[in-house]
């Protein structure tokens, strides 16, 4: 027990200092445990979150449009891969990973549970969704954690590309025809309150934060990113001469930052428990798209058998 | 195990021609030509490489971190074998 406490205070310090923790080294088991749901978490976000924006694949109003579309689905499958990976590097492994996710163990981020009606929302997510996950990512990349801090910095360089080209998106709409510009302002209004609620609960009821920050998990709290988050959108969207849907918003010159209203943190937590508009419609489609596809996975596990063996066949007989 | 598992690679990217292969990341492949072609489309949709290896992760051999003092720390107190341990009178010049 003694060597044990010693053990962690040692880690403490170790992180402290700012020295990055590796996959081989001595860690607390909760940071471990700590790690690996919030990066296979991050992961599944990933992947689920190229559903919304895959429905628009085929009916993107132009070429252009479709392959910015493409690539950055593309994207989203790799910083997914990225990011098991990094999971992996702590033992657990991409099957246990998947299981989780189907099962309904492990969540994902409940801003894909919403659905995408509109040609409008491609853009507000690029905009919205992917500029709060910017924020958080951004810090991230001075994570403790030396893999999945590896792992952010490649995927904040690919984000930044999501955020613009969803930004162009809706200025496009915005400076178009009377009808464009209430398409924005409609997907805006939707998207909004979920983007806010990206960041998670209020500091005061995120008991895990605190630990997290403790061991440098995260550098900033919750409602700092949010706030954080709130005030370089806000100008963002007065550009574009669209409105915020929140009547309370207004700017506080006393902090130099927007005040806002309040969070539907019963939305929230609905959301999370599964009840959101999408949530069943996304892990069916995961389900049916793993099990669809086992016999791909099978059927290149039995070629690459094949080749070896014929290799093998071809040297013994030179 | 080897039924439903692709391996696990390990992939290093050599970013241009007079740098060294870099180690970025890693995937699942059935085998190793597979796991080029994913690790080409994982690792490499900006431009970021002109050469891709893959090795089995479990073929490396790494040292382990509790080694870290008996194999590394020697070094430390061997200050002599850095260029400023001497001192060269300031009027000796190219050296």
């Amino acid at each position: 027990m003694g060597t044990n406490i010693s053990l962690e205070e040692k880690f403490q310090a170790y992180v402290d200092a700012e020295n990055k923790v590796e996959p081989k080294d001595w860690m607390p088991e909760k940071y471990r445990k700590t790690l690996v749901r919030q990066i296979s978490q991050h992961a599944h976000s990933e992947v689920i979150g190229m559903q919304p924006e895959a429905n628009w694949i085929t009916r993107a109003p132009s070429l252009r449009a479709k392959l910015i579309l493409l690539a950055k689905v593309q994207d989203e499958a790799g910083h997914g891969l990225y990011l098991y990976s990094a999971a992996e590097t702590m033992g657990t492994s991409r099957d246990q990973m998947i299981a989780d996710l189907q099962s309904g163990k492990a969540k994902y981020s409940s801003i894909f549970n919403y659905p995408t009606p509109s040609w409008a929302d491609m853009g507000t997510i690029g905009w919205l969704v992917d500029g709060a996950a910017i924020q958080n990512q951004v810090m991230l990349t001075r994570t403790s954690y030396g893999p999945y801090a590896r792992a952010m910095v490649k995927i904040c360089k690919e984000e930044s590309f999501h955020q613009r080209q969803g930004y162009e998106v809706v200025m496009k709409l915005a400076q178009g025809t009377p009808e464009q510009k209430e398409m924005a302002q409609e997907s805006l209004n939707r998207w909004w309150w979920p983007s806010l609620m990206m960041f998670g609960p209020s500091d005061d009821n995120s008991p895990n934060s605190e630990q997290s920050m403790r061991w440098k998990i995260k550098r900033k709290s919750n409602d700092t990113l949010r706030q954080e988050f709130i005030d370089k959108t806000v100008p963002q969207a007065h550009y574009l001469g669209l409105t915020i849907p929140d009547p309370d918003l207004k700017w506080n010159e006393e902090r130099g930052s927007y005040d806002f209203g309040e969070i539907n943190w019963d939305e929230f937590y609905n959301v999370i428990q599964g009840n959101g508009p999408c949530n069943k419609e996304r892990i069916t489609h995961h389900v049916n798209a793993h099990e669809e596809g086992a016999w791909v996975r099978e059927a290149a596990l039995a070629y690459a058998e094949k080749e070896a063996k014929r290799k093998e066949n071809r040297t013994s007989a030179a | 195990m080897n039924k439903n598992h692709w391996k696990l690679y390990e992939v290093f990217v050599r970013s241009k021609n007079g740098l060294a292969h870099k180690h970025v990341g890693s995937l699942h492949a059935a085998d190793a030509d597979m796991a080029i072609k994913n690790a080409r489309d994982v690792y490499t949709r900006r431009s970021e490489g002109i050469s891709i290896w893959v090795v089995p992760s479990d073929q490396i051999t790494a040292s382990s971190p509790d080694d870290k003092e008996p194999l590394f720390a020697p070094s430390d107190d061997k200050v002599y074998r850095h260029p400023t341990f001497y001192d060269i009178p300031y009027d000796v010049e190219h050296m």
